[in-house]
């Protein structure tokens, strides 16, 4: 058993023990009735999608800088996991939103934002499969994480003047003391897991991506069925 | 060359020349630019024909069809740009030459620039015809709203068409890397753009042109900045 496997068990039992506590102990939440307790959930998921993703950038650089493979598998392992939960981030706040606004969408800055950084991630991910050379792949999947992550406070500020209705962000300063600790316990555990998963991934996409760069070429094929050179 | 060029610093220098090269191309070949003003003007009508007659809807939202058919027809022409280039082995032409990564990326990027200020300002009038919209605010506003939203468009279209032109399926990537990406500038310039049209009471086009100015200055120094090792790639 890897280390990682350990921060999964260590992520698994403490999301238990948040979500049992924001479940069943803390207060329900003054305006949202029982929905509000999507928040134990929801904001964890929301703050650890931004971490994993501001991961992905660091490791772009990485990636660009040095030309390693480890950077590289670095980049796609945390991307994948910040599109996870991205993706989840939206449908839980659909989920929630339905019974407290009425409706599934809405075009607030923070909804919007995350829905233009799941599409940009996904976009990422997407050349990253159609790229069979692992050098190019390389400097193709940073350069675009790159330039999708400076893009979010654009895209953010953007949308924030252009309409505007959501919660504060939730803080401690925000909610009642009660719920507080529950949301640190949950906010852990969506951390822990979600860094463990990333590690896991990291680890076979670089076996994968070492196997790649490594592996000798294919022996020439007769003549009459070579294939057209496309790249030039 | 020119005795003019010859004043000018070496990386300024190559980013004219690739600038006047690019746009000598597209003038030797301006049937293709035809084509591209008819496709963008047929992306106009298709919206009033989705949307249907309804002239106060249609005047409304006349600056969101303007900048909708700009970025649908911006792919195909930044794809172009660049296929030219891989497809002749010109790219290592120009690279051995040698010019600047930079320079040919900054070159690039203005003539596509160019070509959709062009493109945005031919079809500025069927737009004012087919939706019966009349400019309220001054034409060098608009004239300055057109310009900041195509070279908003054009730094990472350019960026990102250089990266796929030597992929499979760079019709569908081009735009789904790009598209995504643009909605702070394609925000801002729609915004912009419909003030201008309808009149800007609460004088709110300022604000929407400082979002433009930010974005390009992001983009036009990132996408300088990552271009040499599109080149590499």
């Amino acid at each position: 058993m890897r280390w990682e496997h350990g921060l999964l068990a260590i992520g698994f039992v403490l999301l238990a023990i948040g979500h049992g506590m924001g479940l069943f102990m803390a207060p329900e939440e003054a305006m949202m009735r029982e929905a509000g307790r999507i928040l134990y959930a929801h904001v964890p998921t929301a703050w650890v999608a931004l971490v994993t993703l501001t991961l992905s950038f660091f490791a772009a650089v990485g990636a660009l800088w040095t030309g390693r493979y480890g950077w590289d598998a670095a980049v796609e392992a945390t991307a994948e996991t910040g599109v996870v939960l991205t993706a989840l981030l939206l449908f839980q706040g659909s989920m929630w939103a339905k019974p407290t606004w009425g409706y599934y969408w809405d075009w607030d800055p923070r909804l919007t934002t995350s829905a233009i950084l799941l599409v940009l991630f996904v976009g990422v991910l997407v050349v990253r499969r159609v790229v069979s050379d692992p050098e190019r792949r390389l400097t193709v999947t940073a350069i675009a994480t790159i330039v999708a992550f400076v893009d979010v406070p654009v895209v953010y500020f953007g949308v924030k003047w252009w309409r505007s209705l959501h919660q504060e962000w939730s803080s401690p300063q925000t909610v009642d003391s009660t719920m507080v600790m529950p949301l640190r316990i949950a906010a852990f555990a969506m951390l822990f897991i979600s860094l463990a998963i990333c590690v896991i991934r990291w680890r076979t996409i670089l076996a994968t991506v070492q196997a790649e760069a490594t592996a000798p070429d294919l022996p020439a094929l007769p003549a009459e069925l070579s294939l057209a050179e496309k790249e030039v | 060359m020119s005795g003019a060029h010859h004043r000018l610093p070496g990386a300024l220098r190559q980013v004219v020349l690739v600038l006047k090269k690019d746009l000598l191309i597209e003038w030797r070949a301006r049937a293709r630019g035809f084509a591209l003003a008819s496709f963008a003007v047929t992306v106009l009508l298709l919206f009033s024909f989705a949307v249907g007659p309804n002239t106060e809807v249609l005047r409304t939202h006349a600056g969101a069809y303007l900048w909708l058919a700009v970025l649908l027809s911006s792919t195909l022409l930044l794809g172009q740009s660049f296929q030219i280039e891989v497809e002749a082995g010109a790219l290592e032409g120009l690279v051995l030459a040698p010019v600047e990564p930079a320079a040919l990326f900054y070159g690039k990027a203005l003539s596509n620039t160019l070509q959709l200020i062009g493109l945005a300002l031919v079809i500025t009038i069927p737009m004012l015809a087919l939706f019966d919209a009349g400019l309220a605010g001054s034409p060098a506003w608009y004239l300055v709203v057109v310009v900041l939203g195509t070279a908003g468009v054009s730094a990472p279209g350019t960026l990102y068409a250089g990266l796929t032109a030597r992929l499979d399926n760079r019709q569908l990537l081009l735009p789904l890397l790009l598209f995504p990406l643009l909605v702070p500038c394609l925000l801002a310039a729609v915004k912009a753009t419909t003030l201008l049209l309808t009149g800007d009471a609460m004088n709110q086009v300022p604000s929407w042109l400082k979002l433009l100015a930010a974005f390009n200055a992001l983009y036009w120094s990132v996408c300088g900045a990552l271009f040499p090792r599109v080149i590499d790639a």
